[in-house]
């Protein structure tokens, strides 16, 4: 059986940084395997500007930004395997993968990194009533057959969710010639980023119909149009309030799931709130020696996050393999008091060092909040914000040594404070 | 000049054209539609039902009986998957014990087979721990079962093609002309066919060919049912097919595990005027998850993949209506057939492929074999079976849908195989290609480049059910056709 110190399952942007990560760590026999041709992942298709602000202070494509990732796993001569699907995991890190050029393979890691990445919700886990004809689309579909094939899957749009990706193909498609006529969300606020919502839809007078919802699809073969209908505060469809929109081509941008099939496998817990692994600050798993970072361990706003968060995913791997991840000591849980969705991680060692990184989603829009962390009661962070909304991820760096009382602490609570009206 | 024209290429027709091939004689199967399993066959409970429950004395009786036993011989001839797992009759109140206990005579009657029994709230929630607080007994039915509607429907025409049937698709047949010589022209929209006898197994327009040849009118309507399908994560929570006890609507809700390793919940029965209307509806659907929640109490929403709608063959009598009438002579009814339509095909097909060769003194066929073999499925293989299947053709080793595990392998395979897969539906059906979590939203690229690739076509004109419903609109570029 082949042996290699960190396998990383996944190319795309969490996989290359892990990779990147572990080598500048110290690591030197890495495999990263890849399901699809190149790497590069979800980036190959996200043609559109706006990446890499944060990390490179500069506007690049998804492209451009996995470019200088590849550019990097190349110069370090980092081994990858492209068309190879990872079909198995188990706990103590038997990967078995299957390639036209190999068969299949069992490779044995002294570490594992699960960069697996996200999908689309489709249309079916929504329930929406109607007709099953063709033309409905997750946005991303739609996205890889115009930006990677050149072909156009409809003239007549409507979107359903005004999530990001919803929201990049608003402005792709009506580049390409075709008439978006709505954004559809069914939530009071979108769960886009703002830039997105003024440059993709205000900038091109597509109108964002918040509290809406689909509520008939029609159409035998293909796409014929869709009933539109506000909601109430129940998000039920308000009775009276129906409009048609005629159209070919619906998209659906309504969530992102992590694709967790293979850390089941190994026996990797799943947090509910994320459907992600369940982590620790170093991002290792319930199962000793895997590790996660990316869109499978939580959906990300914005990739240079993911990047940060796998760069420090390969080096921690790369301590495990040589014994010097600090001993995971007592878990302290990390709760989620008012206003926290999806927190990561969801614990923390007793025995933590350095800076600890805390992630989470807003569960609603909230002015001037403040975002307060405390243990066991104790505030040790309380930071005053302009404007929080679910769209955008609220990231806290804190020192070990800000969290007070971290050594006998039974639980970290993270909470938003709502100013009173 | 044919002996037998086959009218709709759902279970029912499927499975008289592989009876037919026993003998020597010309077969041919005309399907309207792009693909056959594509009404009531593709979209109902994949269910092997008892029999427990059909009025007595009735072909719905005899017949799903008599097919009920022979499910083992269709599985191990055409490498169908079926799992006996038993089918329970829950009932929500002990006044309902009379009802459970007609059930259970009526079964006995009808002739059902292995255990029939009724067993109290301990055996039930021993068995099914996760029923419905308030489900207090329940009819056990030891020869309920579920089986892949898909795969035997697709086994039957795959076996039928093996042995000489012929199978057209796109092929309506518009009209029915008795000839001076006592044969028939069936003139359909693909051109016009003599043939000596004429199966109507046109489902929810057999009332139609019917009514075209003979004066005993048969009226069918449209009984609409709606389900949700579950993710696979939700496998073990039913061992058995849960039923509730049954209304004059049907057999009511059901919460049934499928042999795919998802879970099925409805259906609704709601009489419609359209036979084309196979919408979902928000209170449909809202209805079957209602009732379901019975069975399945706080039903994880979140885990619903799909919902659909199928649409029943409901005859106005009640029964199916099977046969040659008595002003036809070489028409063959298999008119009404609903549930338990599915159960019973076999056994009507076994039957009325012996009344149609002594008809017409058809020879025993030979050459018959019955033996037909599944496309291998990778994801069913071990790991020995999956090196062993790469080594042999390297499209094993890529994976295209990714949520259920099926190959480029397997999907070229269900393309090239006779009555082969031309649409995207057909795939799915075949291979479960784009029927897991995602809902086909990462393999639909890849499908539809090699459903173009083997059929010879632009990826434009690929599509999900034949017509007009094709993916996609135009290319971006001229020279799109090239780099595509």
């Amino acid at each position: 059986m082949r042996n290699v110190d960190i396998l990383i399952i996944g190319g795309g942007p969490a996989g290359l940084a892990a990779a990147v990560g572990a080598y500048e760590a110290g690591a030197r026999d890495i495999l990263i395997l890849d399901r699809e041709e190149r790497l590069g992942g979800i980036l190959k298709q996200c043609i559109h500007n706006g990446f890499g602000l944060h990390t490179f202070k500069e506007e690049l494509t998804g492209p451009e930004y996995a470019e200088r990732f590849i550019e990097k796993v190349l110069e370090y001569k980092i081994p990858y395997q492209c068309n190879s699907m990872v079909i198995n995991v188990t706990a103590d890190k038997v990967v078995t993968c299957v390639s036209k050029e190999f068969g299949l393979e069992n490779i044995k890691a002294n570490a594992v990194i699960l960069c697996m990445g996200c999908r689309e919700r489709p249309r079916g886990s929504l329930a929406t009533p109607g007709e099953r004809c063709t033309g409905i689309f997750t946005a991303g579909t739609a996205q890889k057959f115009t930006n990677l094939e050149g072909i156009m899957p409809g003239k007549e749009v409507v979107i359903l969710g005004s999530g990001d990706i919803g929201l990049i193909m608003a402005r792709r498609m009506t580049f390409l010639g075709a008439k978006v006529h709505a954004c559809v969300e069914l939530m009071p606020y979108s769960s886009g980023l703002k830039r997105n919502i003024v440059q993709c839809l205000d900038d091109y007078g597509i109108p964002l119909l918040l509290s809406h919802t689909v509520t008939d699809i029609h159409g035998k073969e293909r796409l014929e149009g869709v009933t539109v209908a506000e909601v109430g505060p129940d998000l039920k469809p308000i009775e009276g309030t129906e409009k048609y929109f005629p159209c070919d081509t619906l998209l659906l941008s309504v969530g992102l799931i992590p694709e967790n099939e293979l850390s089941e496998m190994a026996g990797v817990k799943i947090a509910p709130t994320t459907s992600g692994a369940v982590v620790d600050e170093q991002l290792q798993t319930s199962v000793p020696g895997i590790f996660s970072a990316g869109n499978v361990l939580h959906v990300h706003d914005l990739v240079d996050f993911v990047s940060e968060e796998a760069i420090k995913a390969g080096a921690n791997a790369w301590a495990y393999v040589q014994g010097k991840l600090p001993e995971p000591g007592r878990m302290v849980p990390v709760n989620m008091g008012f206003g926290v969705g999806g927190i990561v991680p969801q614990y923390v060692s007793d025995k933590a060092e350095g800076v600890i990184n805390f992630m989470f989603r807003p569960r609603n829009v909230y002015r001037g909040a403040r975002v307060i962390v405390e243990i066991d009661g104790n505030p040790v962070l309380n930071k005053k914000t302009l404007i929080l909304a679910p769209g955008e991820m609220v990231n806290l760096d804190i020192p070990v040594e800000k969290l007070v009382g971290l050594d006998k602490a039974e639980a970290i609570n993270v909470r938003i404070e709502v100013p009173e009206a | 000049m044919y002996d037998v024209i086959i009218i709709g290429g759902g279970v029912v027709g499927c499975a008289i054209a592989r009876e037919l091939t026993r003998y020597k004689g010309k077969i041919l199967l005309l399907e309207k539609s792009n693909d056959i399993c594509n009404g009531q066959s593709k979209a109902n409970t994949a269910i092997i039902h008892g029999g427990y429950d059909c009025k007595p004395n009735t072909l719905k009786a005899k017949f799903n009986v008599l097919g009920n036993a022979m499910f083992d011989k269709i599985h191990e001839e055409l490498d169908v998957p079926i799992q006996w797992n038993t089918s329970l009759v829950v009932s929500f109140s002990m006044d309902d014990h009379p009802a459970l206990v007609k059930l259970l005579e009526q079964g006995k009657q009808n002739g059902c087979r292995g255990e029939l029994r009724i067993i109290d709230e301990k055996e039930l929630r021993e068995r099914e721990p996760n029923v419905g607080s308030t489900a207090c007994e329940a009819l056990l039915v030891g020869s309920g079962g579920i089986v892949c509607p898909y795969e035997m429907t697709t086994a039957f025409a795959e076996n039928a093609a093996m042995n000489g049937a012929e199978f057209l698709r796109n092929a309506e047949v518009e009209k029915l002309v008795k000839l001076e010589n006592g044969n028939w022209k069936v003139i359909s929209t693909i051109g016009s066919f003599e043939t000596r006898v004429v199966v109507n197994a046109a489902g929810i327009y057999s009332d139609v060919f019917n009514n075209m040849v003979s004066e005993h009118k048969v009226h069918i309507h449209a009984r609409r049912g709606e389900y949700y399908i579950l993710d696979k994560k939700y496998k073990d929570k039913f061992h058995a097919a849960m039923f509730q006890l049954p209304t004059k609507m049907g057999k009511g809700i059901l919460v049934a595990p499928t042999v795919d390793g998802t879970v099925l919940v409805g259906p609704t029965a709601e009489d419609i005027d359209d036979k084309e209307d196979k919408r979902t509806t928000a209170f449909g659907l809202a209805k079957s998850l209602r009732e379901a929640t019975r069975t399945w109490e706080n039903i994880p929403t979140r885990a619903f993949i799909t919902t659909f709608s199928g649409l029943r063959a409901t005859g106005d009598t009640g029964d199916f209506v099977l046969g040659e009438p008595d002003d036809a002579p070489g028409f063959f009814n298999c008119c009404a057939v609903e549930s338990p339509g599915l159960t019973s095909s076999p056994a009507i097909a076994d039957w009325m492929s012996k009344e149609i060769a002594a008809k017409l003194n058809l020879e025993k066929n030979p050459d018959f074999n019955p033996i037909r073999k599944a496309i291998p499925k990778f994801r069913e293989m071990t790991e020995e079976e999956r090196e062993a299947a790469i080594a042999e053709n390297p499209d094993f080793a890529r994976v295209v849908c990714r949520c259920e595990t099926v190959t480029e392998a397997e999907i070229r395979e269900a393309i090239r195989r006779p009555v082969g897969a031309l649409d995207v539906d057909g795939i799915k059906r075949r291979t479960r290609a784009g029927m897991g979590r995602c809902q086909a939203g990462f393999c639909t690229p890849r499908t539809v480049e090699i459903l173009a690739e083997e059929l010879g076509i632009s990826p434009l004109e690929v599509t999900k059910f034949g017509g007009n419903s094709k993916l996609l609109d135009s290319y971006l570029f001229e020279e799109g056709k090239d780099n595509a």
